[in-house]
């Protein structure tokens, strides 16, 4: 089977309501999948992720820009033209067929002799495991079963590119593991270039070479999954990848130091003076003997190796009015960077107001999370002194939410 | 306790309902059955001269018109029904296809289902006018002379296809009302992914449309043919209450109202009864072979 890059050119798509209104759904597209490679097409839900693939495969035409596989333009190719398989998000499996007739049915539309067809239709329902439920219909299949039959009539006719839209959305926890485990073997042994459009970002990161991450019709990043875990370039990203979330927190850049509240976060060498949102992984976060991050642990989360600690926020108005011993006279001596207290005060005063760090970060209300190695034994309640790891700490513009 | 009383009430909300039945539908049905084997029931004093089993039977069988009516009434079911049910068929899935004036053409298609039947028939009685009509006028346009379709004196042959054409006619707005909302609820993925799948357009109707159209296809086969075989208004509108040329379109519920409509003479209202029990046990037979087809034929 040959292999294909497929190239997407300023790709667009604007929607047109029947009351002239215009919904953007794909913006300026530009991207480049290479062949053979398997690649997770990521973001929320309504970001235009299925619009994408339908422009892809055919069935939506693009609005501007132009498609290709290979060196070939295809953008006004019809579908059944192009030579893709598509799985789609509930299967769209015809429920009057058996798996057989399903699987066989794009072979008989391109007239396939029968016996070739059978053996083909055989070979692939073996590959996805499903040779013992040919003459099932549809509705007498489980979940896993019904994907992996789409998948089959997908592959059936050997594609050169295959388009899967949420195929596991549909299926249980256990299932959806073991699922994408599959379509990650049989996307191996194929070399189909192939592209899986996901909003579970663990799934995307665990299945694909590459992810390219979508807000809003728009392209944010694209990349090795651990690249752009590691190095996201606006606060989006950041805050899309990772399980547990970043922790986000308000703070400000002083003198090129990270300040959040009385804690120091670390060092910003070279960039001015500026209101920051810092993102902090929760392997981030580090027990150390002295720091000016002085905590209290609320909750303690012991899961096998790591140690989940859920922690108040140092920014947080609550920290300082109703916990004195930890906003207490100690943590001033501690925090010898901060210039002047009214400052401090100002800060969470202004806060308090506003109650504006909800706002950038609606998912954390006033705790974050550190995930520790559990030989630190520790209970709730205890109070801990925190060092932020610099590569697990990211700065974001205020406005922008892009990387300063 | 709790489902006792809910029983109760149900049964309450349903008594109007089920008085009505009681009165208009299952009385009827019974006393039906039993005229039957009454000799000369008078329907007025409910008087009867003693019970026969076959008599009444054998008296409709035996009438003139019993076997014409037959005829008549399986020739009208097994030609328009089919008939109407494809054309429908065709023009659902064309109405579901366009996208201009879809509201426009579906309403068209859906007049002749709020017109009176008789009075449609009427028009349509003028359409095959021997000497003004429309139908005439464009056979003459390759040759052929004018035929006398409806009037006095017509050819049999001639009545029953015009009849099988208004009757054709008459029967699509339903339908393709009906296939309409089903193609509608059809998912539209199901078309997407035959377009991937490379079928032609002819594959995608035989394997797609009509096998997940079938449970509508079975529903409207069979209700058509149950109201094809009591077949009678469409008759009296195009051809008046002779049925056609001396009765030559007579069909069985045509007999049941003939005889009703001489209740005076001794026996009518028995052979009403009798031909109306063997359209009873001839719907019966063909719905129950008709549910036998679509269990098989029925994707669901
Ligand atoms: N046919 C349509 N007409 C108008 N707007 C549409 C149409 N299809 C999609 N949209 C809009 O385009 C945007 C992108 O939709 P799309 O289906 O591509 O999202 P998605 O990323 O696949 O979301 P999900 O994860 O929920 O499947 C949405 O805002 C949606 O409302
Ligand atoms: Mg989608």
């Amino acid at each position: 089977m040959e292999t294909i890059e497929i190239r997407l050119q300023k790709l667009t798509k604007v929607f047109q309501a029947k009351n002239k209104e215009e919904t953007v759904a794909v913006k300026d597209f530009d991207i480049t999948i290479p062949a053979g490679k398997l690649v997770g097409l990521l973001g929320p839900s309504g970001c235009g992720k299925s619009t994408t693939l339908y422009m892809i495969s055919g069935l939506l035409k693009p609005t501007e820009g132009r498609i290709f596989f290979g060196d070939t333009d295809v953008t006004d190719v019809a579908p059944e033209k192009r030579g893709i398989g598509l799985v789609f998000q509930n299967y769209a499996l015809y429920p009057h067929m058996t798996v057989r007739q399903n699987i066989m049915f794009p072979l008989e539309n391109i007239k396939m002799e029968k016996e070739k067809a059978l053996e083909r239709a055989y070979f692939y329902a073996r590959l996805v495991g499903i040779d013992h439920l040919m003459n099932r219909k549809p509705v007498q299949l489980s979940g896993g079963q019904q994907q992996r039959v789409a998948i089959a009539r997908a592959l059936v006719k050997e594609p050169r590119v295959l388009l899967l839209d949420e195929p596991l959305s549909n299926l249980d926890a256990r299932l959806r593991l073991q699922t994408r485990e599959e379509i990650k073997r049989i996307q191996k042994e194929t070399g189909i270039t192939t592209i899986f459009v996901t909003h579970d970002q663990e799934e995307a990161m665990s299945i694909s070479d590459e992810i390219v991450l979508m807000r809003d019709g728009v392209m944010q990043q694209k990349g090795g999954p651990q690249q752009v875990y590691d190095e996201p370039t606006n606060l989006f990203v950041a805050k899309f990848l990772g399980s547990p979330p970043i922790n986000l927190f308000e703070g400000e850049i002083k003198d090129e130091k990270v300040i959040v509240g009385d804690a120091q976060f670390g060092r910003a060498e070279g960039r001015k003076d500026q209101e920051v949102i810092i993102g902090v992984r929760p392997e981030g976060f580090k027990i150390v003997e002295r720091s000016s991050l002085k905590v209290k642990v609320d909750y303690v989360e012991t899961i096998g190796r790591d140690t989940t600690l859920i922690i108040d926020k140092p920014s947080d108005p609550k920290y300082s009015k109703f916990d004195p011993e930890i906003a207490g006279p100690d943590q001033h001596e501690n925090n010898n960077h901060v210039d002047e207290d009214v400052d401090v005060d100002e800060d969470m005063k202004r806060l308090q107001e506003e109650g504006s760090i909800e706002e950038s970060a609606p998912e954390k209300k006033e705790t974050f999370r550190a995930i520790v190695d559990a030989d630190h034994r520790i209970q709730p309640g205890d109070e801990i002194k925190l060092s932020v790891k610099p590569h697990k700490m990211f700065l974001f513009d205020k406005e922008t939410g892009e990387l300063v | 306790m709790l489902e006792e009383r809910h029983d109760f009430k149900a049964w309450i909300y349903l008594l109007p309902a089920l008085i009505l039945l009681i009165v208009f539908t299952f009385y009827p049905i019974v006393n039906t059955f039993m005229i039957v084997f009454m000799v000369d029931y008078d329907f007025l004093y409910g008087d009867y001269a003693g019970w026969t089993l076959t008599g009444n039977i054998e008296a409709v069988i035996g009438h003139r018109q019993f076997w014409p009516a037959i005829r008549n009434t399986i020739i009208i079911a097994f030609v328009s029904v089919p008939m109407s049910v494809i054309i429908s068929l065709f023009i659902a899935v064309w109405l579901n296809s366009i996208k201009k004036l879809q509201g426009t053409f579906q309403t068209i298609f859906f007049l002749p289902y709020v017109t009176n039947a008789i009075a449609v028939g009427l028009a349509f009685a003028v359409i095959f006018n021997r000497d003004y009509g429309l139908f005439n006028y464009l056979l003459s346009l390759f040759g052929i002379d004018p035929i006398n379709w409806v009037a006095p004196g017509a050819e049999w042959r001639f009545s029953m296809i015009a009849l099988l054409v208004f009757i054709t006619w008459n029967g699509l707005a339903f339908k393709i009302m009906v296939f309409l909302s089903g193609l509608q609820s059809i998912d539209k993925q199901y078309y997407d992914a035959a377009r991937i799948d490379s079928a032609s357009r002819s594959r995608v109707f035989r394997k797609i449309t009509v096998p997940l159209l079938s449970p509508m296809i079975a529903f409207i086969t069979i209700t058509s043919f149950i109201g094809a075989f009591k077949e009678y208004t469409a008759i009296v509108g195009m051809f008046g209450e002779q049925m056609g040329h001396r009765g030559q379109l007579m069909t069985i519920v045509g007999l049941v109202y003939e005889a009703l409509g001489e209740p005076y003479t001794a026996g009518s209202v028995s052979l009403a009864a009798s031909a109306a029990i063997v359209l009873f046990f001839m719907t019966l037979l063909l719905t129950v072979f008709n549910m036998w087809v679509s269990k098989k034929r029925v994707h669901y």
